[in-house]
């Protein structure tokens, strides 16, 4: 498994499928894990980190013996590689842009990923497609046993495990949903919902995690306290949470088409439109208007392109992913050229493709 | 994106969510000592996680301004700085004051999750083992190779013995 290769796939969280897939779009559960006989990663040197490196990928290789993960030496990646695992949700941020000495281990089906000297000397990420919080959380859990046969784990009876930043001690879980909420957005509903998970202590933040805006409507739901709960109240607390925002999300799509469909389907419509000919544009607003026709093929608003091509643009329209798929560097406005030449092919082939297929089985649409 | 203290730029370590009258937020972000300062100027009885916990914590450490983990050499005002710890053992020595950041952040202050299975191996020899890797680090930085490598050598007998 190459980078490239990856480029052309659609990966994990996007993959569109699984349980309530056109609301949930992902499921993912992290643990934070430190050595028990090292200093956190801000306080160790090169040394220990690669020491550090050199333990965790031996255990790493032992446990998955069978269904080998690859590695990715982080900190020898181009800073374009770097950008395109984050895009691809296999890596944090902060873990792109940290120094020394760092790596992850990915699963070839992009669910599993194992940051090496992120934050915590290990990061586990269990992610799926669709509502499915609780198989992650099951897969980590397995994976976390055998990785604890092998080393040992800061933890104390009192604390828990002991990671580097108090927000994550305890359990060291962070368990989130990714959501798509279009129409909770455009009936200016969103705030309230934030307001009233705030109270229930989750926390929302935006596609890549804090701080980062909620591009495309899509918003991630997770839990802030790690101290004090169990991993399985954590998952439950989730659990009640999500159902109802998709209820609300649904109620509020169905309300736009009773109350408004003209304005709604000329939004959509519209949105369409500019990205079936735009000659330039942004990944920004790309996402904003993929957002809106992904809503408008879910509500059969827009019948000639599935929902499949709508999840693959939101991937392959990443500043990284098109620089990847163009096959060389672009910048600003080049790349804003690139991409709208690149929405313009995919769309124009979806919709041969999609009119093929009405030709051959008129009750397909 | 990390966020920057509003009131200095040093790294935000606080953040604050204000319910506005008119049920608008507002989104503040300090670094430890502004943030206590603008929960002093604002305190009020409907704040009580955070605004009691901060004094409290800034009193105990101003009290004991020496405060500093043998194992990994950090200070609290260090921690306060970067809001990262230096090592596991950082939980027990700073414990009392860290435990009202706890409870603010967490509401409880026991874990009561997931327990390894392995017997918590020796915390002694653990701690032992970090000072050592610290003081090669420090070695290395004034290239006193020789004691790195004595130093070496001990960490290696050490794992080896567990």
């Amino acid at each position: 498994m190459d980078l490239n290769d990856l480029a052309t796939r659609n990966g994990e969280w996007l993959r569109g499928d699984g349980s309530e897939a056109d609301i949930v779009i992902s499921s993912r559960v992290r643990l934070a894990r430190n050595l028990a006989d090292f200093p956190f990663c801000s306080r160790g040197g090169e040394l220990e980190k690669r020491e550090i490196e050199t333990q965790l990928r031996r255990t790493i290789t032992e446990i998955n013996a069978e269904k080998p993960l690859v590695f990715f030496d982080v900190g020898h990646l181009t800073s374009l590689d770097r950008q395109f695992l984050v895009e691809r949700q296999l890596i944090s941020r902060e873990h792109a842009s940290a120094e020394g000495s760092r790596s992850v281990a990915i699963a070839p089906e992009e669910d599993i990923s194992l940051m090496v000297n992120e934050e915590d000397h290990l990061r586990l990420q269990v992610l799926h497609s669709g509502y499915s919080i609780r198989q992650c959380w099951e897969t980590i859990n397995k994976l976390d046993d055998a990785i604890e046969e092998k080393v040992s784990y800061a933890f104390s009876e009192e604390f828990g495990y002991l990671t580097a930043c108090p927000t994550n001690v305890g359990t060291g879980m962070r368990a989130s949903v990714m959501l798509h909420l279009p129409a909770l957005a455009m009936t200016k509903q969103i705030d309230r919902v934030f307001r009233a998970l705030q109270k229930i202590q989750l926390a929302v933040r935006g596609l890549y995690g804090e701080g980062s805006q909620a591009s495309g409507d899509f918003y991630q739901i997770s839990n802030n306290i790690t101290l004090g709960k169990t991993e399985e109240e954590i998952i439950s607390n989730i659990e009640v949470v999500v159902p109802t925002i998709v209820n609300y999300e649904r109620t509020a799509r169905r309300g736009l088409i009773k109350e408004n469909k003209q304005t709604l389907h000329d939004r959509v419509s519209r949105a369409y439109g500019t990205l079936r000919s735009a000659q330039t544009i942004s990944s920004e607003e790309t996402m904003q208007l993929l957002s809106s026709v992904r809503m408008g093929v879910n509500l059969n608003l827009i019948e000639d392109v599935g929902i499949d091509l709508i999840n693959d643009l939101f991937i392959h329209s990443q500043p990284a992913h098109l620089q990847k798929l163009e096959g060389k560097e672009l910048e600003g406005e080049d790349r804003n050229v690139a991409r709208a030449s690149y929405l313009r092919r995919r769309l124009a082939e979806g919709r041969t493709n999609g009119e093929k297929r009405a030709n051959i089985d008129p009750s397909a649409q | 994106m990390k966020f920057k203290c509003q009131l200095c730029g040093e790294r935000a370590v606080i953040h604050i969510t204000e319910i506005e009258s008119n049920d608008d937020v507002k989104q503040l972000h300090f670094c430890y000592r502004h943030a206590q300062e603008y929960l002093k100027e604002t305190e009020s009885p409907s704040v009580e996680g955070t605004a009691s916990a901060m004094p409290e914590a800034a009193a105990a450490a101003e009290s004991e301004p020496s405060i500093q983990c043998p194992v990994c050499g950090i200070t609290f005002e260090e921690f306060r700085q970067s809001g990262r710890l230096g090592c596991p053992y950082d939980y027990e020595i700073f414990r009392d004051v860290l435990k009202p950041l706890l409870e603010s952040i967490h509401g409880g202050l026991r874990h009561v999750g997931k327990v390894p299975r392995r017997v918590p191996a020796d915390t002694r020899r653990q701690t032992e083992l970090i000072k050592l890797r610290q003081e090669i680090q420090q070695a290395i930085a004034v290239e006193d190779y020789e004691r790195a490598a004595k130093l070496r050598d001990k960490i290696e007998s050490m794992e080896k013995g567990s």
